[in-house]
């Protein structure tokens, strides 16, 4: 990184994007004033922050927001484990397959979020719907790439490994596993942001904490300032999930043809 | 006669209704190479694969030092068109993959590795992943793993077909002089006359399918370490005049 920062091509698309960055931001706080928006429609940028300043103490903004993470983050593991296992096995079972395929199929294309006031009915209004949610709608992107993957992979290069009388386990290890992490991965990246929409969802549809209640109470209040600053706590969650996984994909998958160009 | 190192008896390979390959009869003895030329789809490649032990033949037996092949085993090692180097390892350890599936350790795995890309030219580029080398690089580098397992028998189907004419006469001098020095028992698929002419002592002509083989030419020119001299060979017009006729090549439009 640090190399590349001393690029002066790259110096000045960093500069454009934080100008664009201070244009947005003044354009955020003038004009709605200069246009006559009314300030309950949209609130200028220092107000959003005074009341982020506020909510920190008299909402207990931080709690909330650690609520709604440990529940992203807790969602986003399970339901990537499970779409991970589900993938391998259907990716290596065509029986499997065919028999679970359509059903599957169907609750792929069911809208996971309809899922939450069911499962509100069945846990309540604790942190497990919110979970749940969040496992349902990250299995999908995960377990179709790690099968797609596994499917993808040359079976000359297994018969490679047979003829050298690799086991199954073999197999799975030295090839299997290793093929399907750059699917995986694109999938975790499209899995981020949608733990962060079920998480959401779930609490939006019933529940006392976190960024999803702020929100609602929030709404009820006619707070504008406060709907914002929790759109953007949630926006934050996301972009750190996001982060975390590039990083480690870019540890994983250093082997990757444009990733070993960028580090040389 | 040397030791038979391959042995094919009455070998036959069917596919439901269809008959691959049928009568298969031919014995190769140690340090030979051999090419197999034919019409496409004539089931050259299915004897690869009977010979690896991937496939069991339908009738006959296939034998590698007298043993009957039933499954894959450490005395037969292939290599195809398709390099199959994994993207995920650097060129060290792919030609370590074999060695590794066998678990032979790290230490001794690298000595073997490094001296074989060392043998195959590619000495420089142990640590590099396969993305970074040219197609004529990595098909070495594929026969550096093929022969990092030190089997008794190479089976080679058309290795050279997917590279550029230039390079394939390189990588044929390369691997002319590899099994040269290393003495390894080979068999050669091929669809490339020349190829099969420059490289092998004998070359087995198959028909079209159900294959069987219809000719045997001993290629009587010198130096088969040397295929680049060997294509310039007057001898070499003959045996390609040879074949064609062999194969009805130009005889008719397909």
């Amino acid at each position: 990184m640090g190399s590349e920062l001393s690029n002066p091509s790259t110096q000045r698309m960093v500069l454009a994007s934080l100008a664009l960055a201070v244009i947005s931001l003044a354009a955020w706080e003038w004009g709605p004033r200069a246009l006559g928006i009314p300030q309950f429609i949209i609130p200028p940028a220092s107000q959003v922050w005074e009341e982020f300043l506020k909510m920190l103490t008299r909402d207990r903004l931080m709690y909330h927001t650690g609520i709604t993470a440990m529940q992203v983050v807790v969602g986003f593991v399970l339901g990537m484990i499970l779409g991970m296992a589900v993938g391998f096995i259907l990716g290596m079972s065509p029986t499997a397959e065919f028999v679970l395929s359509p059903y599957i199929l169907a609750l792929q294309i069911a809208p996971k979020v309809a899922f939450a006031p069911l499962f509100v009915i069945w846990f309540g209004y604790t942190v497990y719907p919110k979970i749940l949610v969040a496992i349902l709608i990250v299995f999908f992107p995960i377990m179709i790439n790690v099968l797609g993957a596994v499917r993808a992979i040359d079976p000359d290069i297994v018969r490679l490994a047979r003829s050298f009388n690799a086991s199954k386990v073999q197999i799975f290890r030295k090839i299997e596993f290793p093929a399907s992490l750059p699917p995986f991965f694109a999938g975790l990246r499209i899995a981020a942001t949608l733990a962060v929409i079920g998480v959401l969802v779930g609490e939006l549809v019933g529940g006392n904490q976190g960024l999803g209640y702020l929100l609602t109470f929030g709404e009820g209040a006619g707070n504008t300032p406060m709907v914002f600053v929790t759109i953007i706590m949630l926006t934050i969650i996301g972009i750190l999930l996001y982060g975390a996984i590039v990083l480690i994909e870019n540890r994983v998958l250093h082997w990757l043809p444009g990733r070993a160009r960028r580090a040389s | 006669m040397a030791q038979i190192r391959l042995e094919c008896r009455n070998v036959a390979k069917r596919f439901g209704a269809i008959t691959a390959v049928q009568n298969l009869n031919f014995k190769i003895a140690d340090g030979e190479v051999v090419s197999l030329i034919g019409p496409s789809g004539c089931g050259k490649s299915t004897l690869l694969n009977m010979g690896s032990g991937l496939d069991p033949a339908s009738e006959g037996e296939v034998l590698v030092d007298g043993e009957k092949v039933t499954k894959p085993n450490e005395h037969v090692a292939f290599m195809l068109q398709k390099d199959l180097l994994l993207p995920w390892r650097t060129i060290r350890q792919n030609v370590e993959f074999g060695l590794e599936i066998r678990g032979v350790p790290a230490s001794e795995r690298k000595a073997i590795s490094l001296e074989l890309l060392r043998k195959c030219r590619l000495p420089d580029f142990a640590e590099n992943y396969p993305h970074q080398l040219s197609g004529g690089m990595r098909q070495r580098a594929a026969l550096a793993r093929t022969l990092a397992v030190d089997p008794a028998v190479l089976l080679m189907d058309e290795p050279f077909s997917a590279l550029d004419a230039q390079t394939k006469m390189v990588l044929q001098q390369d691997l002319g002089r590899t099994l040269a020095e290393t003495g390894k028992t080979t068999l050669f698929v091929t669809h490339d006359l020349v190829e099969a002419i420059a490289l092998s002592d004998r070359v087995l002509v198959m028909s079209q399918r159900p294959g069987t083989i219809i000719e045997e030419i001993v290629i009587d020119i010198p130096g088969r370490e040397n295929p680049m001299e060997r294509r310039k060979s007057p001898k070499t017009g003959p045996y390609i005049a040879q074949l064609m006729s062999l194969l009805h090549i130009g005889e008719e439009v397909h």
